[in-house]
């Protein structure tokens, strides 16, 4: 009998209470349920209380005059600009510091990370204790402590450190440097970058399909680079070659002209890339002590040259172990970008945190923070994503 | 020559050359071996020189021990006189000054807990035993007076007789199992009778000491409370949240999977601000929640999402033949689950665990932007004495020394652990 049930397709008859399927789902009905009542008690004790309070609802405050400052803006942005383009511009002092964290974090990082592999001793010592003294403090420590340095050991404007034959100035105002003019053909170099960058992308291929079929090699990468800046260059010069400066001066209390490095996001931005470096370096680590020793004499007896074999052999296979924690780590620094509303930088959060003290809508501030921190994390990770199976093992 | 021909071919054993023994010798293997190498080698003992005896020159040659206000230190190097003026508001901020034994008493009663909880030989029931009285002694210190209402009493009577009842199913004696039946029994009609208002609203009062508020906490107990009860309360519920994403159940796994991945997106700072502004709004009017208490709920909620993470990735490492066989045994799902997954599945993500913890213990600083005076914001505040302004780095240094003695000996446990843990299965 028994032998027969297992064999057949039909099913032993049990007690509705005892069939699993049933229990399933009579247990997610409850548990549901349980959350869709915790939803409704919530949603209807916030209903009533912003209704006694009288706080309006909806996104309407959005096209409002905002009427606070922002210190440090990409964009054009004043005080009677609107709270959307307050938030806009958080988002993008979001993006800037955490692309450019991102960005060095990862070189600091690798160099590091390879340094704790180095024979020399010295060095291996010095990147053991760099790891670990940063890895072992709060992030936000070292904010405060970097941004108090910068504020209370630079010198005023008055006496700022000047270097370059006073082109730059260093003060407790932040790096002042020289820019060039606005100038319509900026935004054609822009275009003839993008149009150069593309240009060496095609080149880049079309060196590795001549090398597979006739074995002759091409300096695509120096080439490359010659092309993605050779093109915004020739535009320039066909532009007329506009070289004006804007100087910075010392008007009043304060520079003017040319642009500056704010001391909170050097601060932020500082804290960041070393706090995270830290932990970059790790990751960098295991994935090359990951490798087996056989790759890199393997590549050796091929005849290949120490930086063809870690470009060719080690670091294609080091990163299939590097890219997953490194992606986490991405959208770690992201996240920590967060932490520059404790040292007054404009970041998204501290955007939003003025906007809520001044409209009182809390709920829909949080849930556009949320929006914004979501959307950039899930474009990292499908961006890591993308890269990972890329170049991942492909196995037959 | 003939010296060193021994009889029967051998040859005498010579020392080393000197070039390649001793300090010089290892000098040349790790520091000059190449050109290159001993370039490095040369830049780096210059910058470590240099670097190390101004900072030394700072913090010790010139540095002030015993001002008595900071005016006095200006000019020099650095100010520990500062330090020895704050240390104690540094420790425990606002807490009555006269009782700051308190919190040194609770600080040491939860460090006794965290440390014998890291000798793998508690490991058993003991943990509850050591948990439940260092938190009793953590908080009637802090508090100075706890109240128990019988509400407490009565959850736990119902929790633990139903966690027996499904535990050991078909395993206990029958007295044992009726009295699991009697206990969870007394729980859930008592509670009904409390709720419904027939039994009275008695608490046990046990009060040695005077009360203080959690507004006047401050400094390293704040810190180590958030870091410890944010892990401690996080982690069932972490644990809950792994076994759902793990489920076959649709619902369930939905719900769990957007919870983790909601809180694993957005950051700590956004959640600490909506613990604060909205969870007022959540409750009904009238209702106030401690700051200090909404500040720790916000913690656990974001340290529950990353230790499910954690867990799961146990659940993976398990092998399926573990499942089959304790569902070919007869266990149910409770049994199955707390008796042989769990108990395999933590054993492995212990080390990661021990990390995350470190992470909560950092991230635990995060508070002082909603106002909490943890650690970190006690520090900040003991800069703002206009008798003292203008030594940022002697606090932060001293803070973040404070900091990295409690992270590195956690770092340093977790991989001794990963070593032992690893013993069996190590070749």
């Amino acid at each position: 009998m028994a032998v027969e049930a297992l064999g057949s397709a039909h099913r032993v008859k049990v007690a509705p209470w005892n069939d699993p399927v049933i229990r399933g789902w009579v247990f997610q009905i409850v548990v549901v349920g349980l959350v869709a009542g915790l939803a409704w008690y919530l949603v209807s004790n916030t209903i009533d209380n912003l209704n006694r309070q009288k706080i309006a609802s909806g996104f309407d405050y959005l096209g409002r005059e905002a009427g606070f400052e922002i210190g440090d803006s990409m964009i054009e942005y004043s005080p009677a600009s609107t709270y959307a383009r307050a938030i806009w511009v958080g988002i993008l002092n979001t993006l800037r510091v955490a692309v450019l964290g991102i960005f060095l974090s990862t070189i600091l990082g690798t160099l590091i990370g390879v340094g704790r592999l180095s024979p020399n001793w010295l060095l291996n010592k010095i990147c053991v204790w760099y790891v670990e003294a940063f890895r072992n403090v709060p992030l936000l420590l070292w904010l405060f402590l970097f941004y108090k340095l910068i504020s209370e050991a630079f010198p005023g404007p008055k006496q700022a450190l000047s270097a370059l034959w006073g082109s730059m100035f260093l003060s407790n105002r932040g790096l002042y440097f020289p820019v060039p003019m606005a100038d319509p053909i900026h935004k054609w170099m822009g275009v003839a970058l993008l149009i150069g960058i593309a240009g060496a992308v095609a080149l880049h291929r079309w060196a590795k399909k001549r090398q597979e079929a006739t074995g002759q090699p091409f300096p695509s990468i120096l080439a490359g680079f010659g092309v993605a800046l050779g093109v915004p260059f020739v535009v320039w010069l066909l532009g007329g070659a506009p070289h004006h400066l804007s100087w910075p001066e010392l008007k009043g209390f304060n520079f003017e002209g040319g642009t500056v490095i704010q001391p909170e996001f050097t601060a932020l931005l500082l804290g960041l890339v070393l706090y995270s470096s830290a932990f970059i370096a790790e990751i960098v680590r295991s994935g090359i002590l990951a490798l087996h020793k056989g790759q890199s004499e393997a590549a050796a007896a091929l005849g290949l040259s120490r930086g063809q074999s870690m470009r060719l052999v080690l670091l294609p296979q080091a990163l299939r172990v590097i890219v997953p924690p490194m992606t986490s780590q991405y959208l770690n620094i992201t996240k920590n970008s967060s932490l520059a509303i404790a040292i007054g930088y404009p970041d998204l959060v501290a955007s939003i945190n003025v906007t809520i003290n001044q409209t009182g809508q809390a709920i829909e501030n949080i849930l556009l923070i949320m929006a914004a921190y979501l959307s950039v994390s899930l474009s990292i990770s499908a961006f890591m994503n993308w890269y990972n199976k890329r170049i991942a093992l492909t196995e037959r | 020559m003939s010296d060193d021909a021994l009889p029967g071919g051998e040859r005498r054993q010579l020392a080393p050359p000197v070039d390649e023994s001793g300090a010089l010798g290892w000098m040349r293997k790790n520091q000059f071996s190449s050109w290159g190498n001993g370039i490095t080698t040369v830049v780096l003992i210059v910058a470590v020189v240099w670097i190390l005896s101004g900072f030394l020159d700072w913090a010790v040659f010139t540095a002030n021990f015993t001002a008595s206000v900071g005016s006095e230190c200006r000019g020099g190097g650095a100010c520990w006189a500062l330090i020895r003026e704050k240390y104690r508001y540094i420790f425990f901020g606002s807490f009555p000054y006269e009782q700051h034994w308190r919190p040194l008493f609770a600080v040491i009663a939860m460090l006794t807990m965290l440390v014998t909880s890291a000798d793998r030989r508690m490991w058993n029931w003991r943990l509850l035993v050591i948990w439940g009285l260092g938190s009793f002694v953590t908080f009637l210190l802090m508090f100075g007076q706890i109240h128990i209402p019988l509400s407490l009493f009565l959850t736990i009577a119902l929790v633990l007789g139903g966690i027996g009842m499904n535990l050991r199913k078909a395993i206990a004696e029958p007295a044992e199992m009726n009295a699991y039946r009697a206990l969870a029994a007394i729980g859930l009609v008592g509670l009904v009778l409390r709720i419904t208002g027939i039994l009275p609203a008695w608490s046990l009062a046990i009060a040695p000491f005077s009360y203080v508020e959690t507004s006047l906490w401050g400094g390293i107990p704040v810190t180590i409370i958030l870091a410890t009860y944010g892990l401690a309360f996080a982690f069932p519920y972490g644990v809950l949240l792994a076994l759902g994403r793990r489920s076959n159940l649709p619902l369930i796994k939905g719900l769990c999977v957007g919870f983790i991945e909601l809180i694993r997106g957005v950051p700590l700072i956004s959640l600490l601000i909506m613990a604060s502004v909205m969870l007022p709004l959540f409750l009904p009017s009238g209702t106030t929640i401690d700051k200090f208490l909404r500040a720790q709920v916000a913690v656990i909620l974001f340290a529950g999402a990353y230790i499910a993470e954690v867990i799961r990735g146990g659940l993976q490492s398990l092998p399926k033949g573990q499942f089959e066989a304790a569902d070919a045994m007869g266990l149910n799902y409770p049994q199955k689950t707390l008796l042989i997954i769990l108990p395999q599945a933590i054993r492995v993500v212990i080390p990661p665990l021990i990390n995350t913890f470190i992470g909560f213990f950092k991230d635990t600083s995060l508070v002082l932007i909603i106002g909490i005076f943890d650690f970190l914001n006690t520090a900040n505040q003991a800069l703002v004495d206009p008798n003292w302004a203008g030594f940022p780095g002697e606090v932060y240094l001293f803070a973040a020394f404070v900091y990295f003695i409690f992270c590195f000996s956690m770092s340093r446990y977790s991989k001794y652990l990963e070593v032992e843990l690893n013993k069996g299965t190590r070749r």
